[in-house]
C-alpha cells in the first residue's frame, strides 16, 4: 500500500465534501421554500460529517486531528475541485451543483466500496446508504424544474450551462492516479468520469434538459494540485473565523 | 458489576434528539466488556454527521462511572454501518408513542420504495405522502397523511 497515494486521495474526498458541506450550509436562511433550507442544511450536515469521517481515516494514518486538518491549513493545502468552491448562486445553479456532485459521489462510493483498502471500502458502504436521500432530493426537483414552465426549464439549462463544464473537475486526475489504479485502490478518474456521464446524461435529458458540450475540461482542472479559484480563500476565512480566534481551545 | 448491569444503566441513556429511545432500543451499542471495574463499550454512529454522537459517548461515560466503573473505554466504530434494522421492536414502539413513524423493516439495499413509505404514527394509515426528506434532525424526514391529515416525522430507513 503506497501511503502518500492513499493520503491524497483521502484529502480529495474529505475536502471536496467539507467545502460542498459549508457552501450547502450558505443556504440557510436563504432557502427559496422552507423545505429546501432544511434540506441543503440536512445535506450540509451529512457532507461536514462524512469530511470529518474521511478526516479521522487520515488521523490513524498519521495525519493531524480533524479539526486540525479542516481548519489550520492555507488553501494551497486543499486538494477539493474547483466545482465545489464557486459561490451558491443561485437556486438553479446550486440544485445542478448538488445534481452533479452527488451523482459522482455515487459513482465513486460504489467504486470504493470495492477498494482494497478495507477500512476507505467499509466507510464508502456506510455513507453511500446516507447518500441515497441527496441522490433523491436531487433527481426530484431536477426533474420537477426541467419539465416545470418556460421560465424554470431556462434557468435550469442556463444553471446546467454553466456548471457542467466546471462538474468535470471532479475527475482531474493526480500524480498518484495511476498508483491507486495499481494497487486497487480505486478506478482511474476516466473510467469514474464515463460511468458519471451514463448516469447523468440520460437523466439530464429526462429532465428536458440539453447536455452541453464540456469543451475543455482541462480549463477547470488544478484544484487537486492545490491551484484553486479566487473563491477558495474567503470560504476559508469565513469558514475558519471561530477556530482561529484561539486554535488551542476546547470545544 | 457486570455486562448486565452496564447494559441496564445504558438503558437510562437517551438520544438526546428522540429523548425517549434509549441507546440500547436504538441498536447502536455493539459490543460491552466488563472486567472487574474496567468498562469498555463499542458504539456505532447511526449517521456519521450525527452530532447526538458526542453527547451520547460523555452520557455513556458518566453512567458507567455512576454503576462503579473505575475506567471506562468508549470507542465509536464510526467505519461500521448502522441500520434502523437495528432498532428493537421496544425501540419501534416507543418511537410510535412519541408520534414518530418508526421506519420499515428494509433489504440489504435501501430501494426508491423505502425512501417514501412511511406509516402514520397516529391512524396507522399507509396513504401517506413524503414532504421531505430532510427534516429537523439528520435522520428524520417529513411525511403527510391524507387519511387522518396530521403531518409527521418518521425516522428514515436506511
Amino acid at each position: 500500500m503506497h501511503i502518500p497515494a492513499l493520503k491524497d486521495l483521502l484529502y480529495r474526498l474529505a475536502d471536496d465534501k467539507l467545502i460542498i458541506g459549508h457552501r450547502n450550509s450558505e443556504w440557510i436562511g436563504l432557502g427559496p421554500i422552507l423545505e429546501e433550507d432544511i434540506a441543503f442544511a440536512s445535506m450540509a450536515q451529512d457532507e461536514v460529517g462524512h469530511a470529518y469521517v474521511y478526516y479521522q481515516l487520515l488521523h490513524e494514518l498519521g495525519e493531524a486531528e480533524p479539526d486540525t486538518i479542516a481548519f489550520a491549513r492555507t488553501a494551497e493545502a486543499f486538494r477539493c475541485c474547483h466545482l465545489v468552491e464557486y459561490p451558491i448562486g443561485d437556486y438553479a445553479f446550486s440544485l445542478v451543483r448538488h445534481f452533479l456532485f452527488d451523482m459522482a459521489d455515487k459513482v465513486r462510493l460504489a467504486a470504493l466500496s470495492e477498494s482494497a483498502y478495507a477500512p476507505l471500502a467499509e466507510l464508502a458502504r456506510k455513507l453511500a446508504r446516507e447518500e441515497k436521500y441527496h441522490q433523491m432530493h436531487a433527481r426530484t426537483f431536477m426533474r420537477q424544474l426541467g419539465q416545470a414552465g418556460h421560465e424554470a426549464n431556462a434557468r435550469m439549462q442556463a444553471a446546467l450551462d454553466e456548471v457542467y463544464p466546471v462538474a468535470f473537475s471532479l475527475f482531474e486526475p493526480t500524480v498518484h492516479t495511476d498508483t491507486l489504479v495499481r494497487d486497487g485502490i480505486q478506478p482511474d478518474e476516466d473510467t469514474l468520469m464515463k460511468t458519471w456521464r451514463q448516469e447523468v446524461e440520460p437523466y439530464l435529458r429526462s429532465c428536458n434538459l440539453l447536455v452541453p458540450d464540456p469543451g475543455d475540461i482541462t480549463l477547470h482542472f488544478g484544484g487537486r494540485g492545490g491551484h484553486h479559484t479566487e473563491h477558495l480563500p474567503p470560504l476559508l476565512l469565513e469558514m475558519t473565523e471561530v477556530f482561529a480566534l484561539d486554535p488551542q481551545a476546547k470545544w | 458489576m457486570t455486562q448486565e448491569d452496564i447494559l441496564a444503566r445504558l438503558q437510562t441513556v437517551m438520544d438526546p434528539e428522540i429523548p425517549v429511545l434509549s441507546v440500547v432500543r436504538m441498536g447502536i451499542i455493539h459490543e460491552v466488556r466488563v472486567q472487574g471495574d474496567e468498562v469498555e463499550i463499542d458504539m456505532v454512529p447511526t449517521f456519521a454527521g450525527c452530532p447526538a454522537i458526542a453527547v451520547m459517548r460523555q452520557d455513556i461515560e458518566r453512567v458507567c462511572y455512576e454503576a462503579g466503573a473505575g475506567t471506562v473505554r468508549v470507542n465509536v466504530l464510526y467505519r461500521k454501518s448502522w441500520s434502523t434494522n437495528q432498532i428493537t421492536p421496544e425501540g419501534k414502539h416507543t418511537l410510535k408513542t412519541f408520534g414518530i413513524s418508526p421506519p420499515p423493516e428494509i433489504g440489504p439495499e435501501l430501494t426508491p420504495e423505502d425512501l417514501v413509505q412511511a406509516q402514520c404514527p397516529r391512524c396507522d394509515s399507509y396513504n401517506t405522502r413524503l414532504m421531505n426528506s430532510f427534516g429537523p434532525t439528520a435522520c428524520r424526514a417529513i411525511h403527510h397523511c391524507d387519511d387522518c391529515h396530521e403531518t409527521f416525522e418518521q425516522m428514515k430507513p436506511l
